[in-house]
């Protein structure tokens, strides 16, 4: 292929998406809106993942002790805890301590805590570290049996919520996505059509002049990945600023919930948008191409 | 150059168009393919340029038969055949220098080939002090010309022009068929299926003539109508 050759197909292909502007356009929009979806959806995926194993790996077991048991007691329970079989740590919090890890988990906001030291209802507790996140609910349960013990709690359950939920997240978001991606091929598809159409008489003399199929189609091909890698581009760049700026925000102000920031993965997912733009520019003008260009 | 053996075209609607045609064109022939509207004269010519399959019977070209070219071949066989037509056919946005270029445009030849082909080309023709100019601020002739240098930029070893001067004024008309005879002297094989019995009968080439998709006569130095 020698450049003369490529720079008529770029020629071609910008002087059809000049000609049907607003179909261009329209094609443009439906890709950025299916890939806005489909990366919003695979960056909701990643945060929940990226929590998940957050709160896996800290489950620790919250052990509250009876309300009527005494000084001395509470202190036996404490070095009782220490000898149960596959504890790692155990580790005494007293009320205002509770409170003032509350107070520290809402980052910016903790005003909204300011005053509850008068009326400080969270109770005393020890907080227990397994050696191994998997021996936690048995380690719980041998807790639960021990005297002086009202209550065990720990995240049992919440990693698995969380799971479920972002099954339900990604399932959603294929589907939208799969019904936005071929009314997006079909809307190229259109476009393609519209200006093989427009283009039917030069066409004709093309092939009355020895024009190979590939020739005639290259600008069509060409046109259609045009249009879906800039709809892949336009969705990056709003899905890059608008995710960075809701990361500063979220991280700022709730220590808690960190989102994914930056790194490989993100990179691969906005990469991945464009080239789906452009896979999906490439189907939906094959489709046209190959129905309308018979020799 | 070109060998028809019994060929016979039937469409789908049943109509016969050409019915058990043999035809020899050697290499360097002027012909004229004449007879009446609906004789089968553009099916002939649509045969050669395997435009349509002959559903009976042999079209060999350059002794390869033409059903023979499968899919991308087929613009291959269309490089060595100048299509010249009535109604001119020029891309009204390009001028006359990229409508003739286009030719070697789209069979993937260079900005360099078509800057020294095409002004030669145009010199031939007689339209040097036009490429400028678009198909629209050109007199019909002066099309037809420009149609005549696309069809022969690349050189190809045959023309085929279809009523190449059913649009154009007697004199004109002269002009043109003088040309594509210039084309021939030069070792260019030319077909011309035409109404122009006038020109036909002075120019004294040979002559097919067509009746109901049959070859009725086939004269050397022939005329229009043995009649005239």
């Amino acid at each position: 292929m020698s450049l003369d050759n490529l720079t008529y197909y770029f020629r071609e292909a910008f002087s059809s998406l000049h000609r049907n502007f607003w179909l261009s356009w329209a094609s443009i929009g439906v890709i950025i809106i299916s890939l806005l979806i489909l990366g919003s959806s695979a960056l909701v995926v990643i945060n929940a993942r990226c929590l998940a194993d957050q709160i896996e790996s800290s489950v620790e077991i919250s052990v509250f002790a009876e309300e009527d048991i005494s000084e001395s007691e509470l202190d036996e329970l404490g070095d009782k805890l220490k000898l149960v079989n596959g504890v790692d740590s155990v580790e005494f919090v007293s009320s205002s301590e509770a409170l003032e890890k509350l107070k520290e988990s809402f980052g910016e906001k903790k005003e909204a805590l300011d005053g509850l030291e008068e009326r400080n209802t969270l109770p005393d507790s020890y907080q227990v570290k397994t050696v191994d996140t998997s021996l936690v609910s048995g380690v719980a349960e041998n807790i639960e049996q021990m005297q002086g013990v009202e209550k065990v709690r720990y995240g049992h359950g919440v990693v698995e919520k969380l799971m479920k939920m972002t099954s339900w997240a990604r399932m959603a978001g294929v589907v939208l996505v799969l019904l936005m991606s071929i009314a997006a091929v079909f809307l190229i598809a259109t476009t393609i059509r519209m200006s093989i159409f427009s283009r039917q008489y030069e066409i004709e003399i093309m092939k009355y002049l020895g024009a190979t199929n590939f020739f005639i189609r290259v600008p069509f091909f060409l046109e259609g990945m045009i249009l879906g890698t800039a709809g892949g581009l336009v969705s990056v760049a709003l899905l890059f600023l608008g995710y960075h700026g809701l990361v500063d925000k979220v991280n700022s102000a709730f220590s808690f919930l960190q989102l994914v920031g930056g790194g490989q993965l993100i990179n691969y997912i906005f990469v991945g948008l464009v080239l789906l733009g452009a896979i999906i520019g490439a189907v939906g003008s094959s489709i046209p191409v190959k129905r309308f260009l018979k020799v | 150059m070109i060998q028809m053996y019994n060929v016979s075209k039937i469409f789908d609607n049943g109509v016969k168009a050409v019915n058990d045609v043999t035809l020899h064109i050697p290499k360097g022939d002027f012909l004229f393919l004449v007879g009446p509207s609906g004789a089968g004269k553009s099916t002939l010519s649509k045969l050669i340029f395997r435009e349509e399959l002959a559903t009976r019977g042999k079209v060999l070209f350059n002794k390869k038969n033409v059903a023979r070219y499968k899919g991308k071949e087929v613009p291959l066989l269309r490089r060595n055949i100048g299509m010249v037509f009535q109604d001119f056919r020029l891309l009204p946005k390009k001028n006359v220098f990229d409508n003739v270029g286009f030719t070697l445009q789209v069979t993937g030849k260079g900005r360099r080939e078509i800057k020294k082909s095409v002004p030669a080309v145009l010199k031939m023709v007689g339209l040097e002090n036009k490429s400028e100019m678009f198909p629209k601020q050109l007199s019909g002739g002066e099309q037809q010309r420009a149609c005549i240098a696309r069809a022969i930029v690349n050189r190809p070893p045959l023309i085929i022009a279809d009523e190449p001067t059913g649009n154009l004024d007697p004199v004109t008309s002269r002009d043109i068929m003088s040309l594509l005879l210039d084309i021939n002297r030069r070792g260019t094989t030319v077909i011309v299926a035409t109404h122009a019995w006038d020109i036909v009968n002075s120019m004294r080439q040979r002559v097919v003539a067509l009746s109901a998709g049959q070859v009725v006569r086939d004269e050397e130095k022939g005329a229009y109508d043995r009649c005239r």
